[in-house]
């Protein structure tokens, strides 16, 4: 069951009028890598994933859903006052055309989301496939970093990177407990 | 400590078009390196860890734009 | 026409105090996923999850209620659809 927070999970502020930032951070929002790919892809493996991990990918996939929201809130607030002409400007002309100025899930390039994601079964390559979409996530928000000059956009991109490498290390942990033998008991 | 950056030069060939970029960066952020994460790391505050990303300085790997002191080179260059 | 709700200056410092504690509760609970063991942890988990308890009752006291499906109670008229919404702020 999920409940919803009427809170962000992190401040999110965005200092500049530039609805052009909006094109790269839907890349987040409906991309391959993005938050919502982590979050189906986390949350559907969960279902049959050895019970010892299962808590994990509960939890990291509902925290993804709560990125989700910081990505759609950094868009919004770069888009909800232009208008289409400045959209056009901003290359969102054909975003505008198909959604008016409600947001949808597609990729920087204006492809829709297409469930690239995977769920093979097999614990050990889920939780590697785990791993690589939390260093390719990782990856998306240094390259959007790179190309944004508003310094609180990229207070809460370095806040979202971070929490990539956390997830990635716990996915590495994961793996880790898998790899127990079961009469051995781990001792820290 | 390990470093969080490593650079690498890519070949370059006298047939290339553009002037070359220069060395080449790649992150290895922390947990590459960090293993199962041991007990009792030191902690920051909720305050810092909000603002960090993470709860451990042990787990905290920064970035900055690799090419930002390219851009101010080409921004000089008029 | 329904004017939107303007929320004061203190809400902005209020909200990042109980979304710093928030996230300790995060961080903690994925160390725990994969750490079951560690006592002290586990320790710090329930002390800082009473913690956001008592902020949040205090928030809520002050701006309405945070959490959905009862888990927060209502003053009237019903406020859960007040503005602002967490992309609004």
């Amino acid at each position: 069951m999920w409940y919803y927070e009427k809170k962000l999970q992190y401040p999110v502020r965005v200092g500049i009028c530039n609805p052009r930032m909006a094109k790269f951070l839907i890349e987040q929002y409906g991309g391959a890598d993005g938050e919502l790919a982590a979050a189906l892809r986390y949350l559907n493996q969960r279902y049959t994933i050895p019970s010892r991990v299962m808590g994990l990918l509960n939890d990291i996939g509902t925290e993804e859903f709560a990125h989700l929201e910081m990505i759609a809130t950094m868009v919004y607030k770069l888009t909800k006052d232009a208008t289409p002409e400045q959209l056009k400007e901003a290359g969102l002309g054909e975003h505008y055309v198909d959604h008016g100025k409600s947001i949808y899930y597609h990729n920087a390039a204006g492809q829709n989301f297409n469930m690239g994601i995977q769920s093979k079964g097999d614990p050990i390559a889920d939780l590697y496939e785990d791993i690589a979409a939390e260093e390719k996530a990782r990856s998306s928000y240094q390259w959007i970093i790179n190309v944004s000059d508003d310094p609180q956009i990229n207070d809460s991109l370095g806040f979202l990177r971070e929490r990539e490498i956390v997830h990635s290390q716990r996915f590495r942990e994961a793996v880790e407990l898998l790899k127990e033998e079961q009469s051995k008991k781990r001792v820290f | 400590m390990s470093t969080s950056r490593k650079w690498y030069t890519p070949y370059v060939s006298p047939n290339d078009p553009c002037p070359p970029l220069g060395p080449i960066s790649y992150e290895t952020p922390v947990q590459l390196y960090l293993g199962f994460q041991p007990r009792g790391m030191e902690q920051f505050s909720p305050f810092e860890a909000l603002t960090h990303g993470t709860l451990w300085p042990g787990l905290f790997t920064p970035y900055t734009n690799p090419y930002l002191s390219k851009r101010e080179e080409l921004n000089t260059d008029g | 026409m329904d004017e939107p709700i303007q929320v004061p200056d203190s809400y902005y410092s209020d909200l990042k105090a109980l979304q710093a504690v928030d996230f300790t509760l995060v961080e903690l609970t994925l160390y725990l996923d994969t750490h079951p063991n560690d006592l002290e942890a586990l320790k710090q988990f329930n002390s800082t999850a009473k913690k956001s308890a008592e902020l949040r009752d205090g928030f809520e006291a002050r701006y309405g209620p945070l959490r959905q499906f009862g888990h927060s109670l209502s003053a009237y008229p019903w406020q859960w659809k007040d503005t602002p919404w967490p992309w609004q702020v």
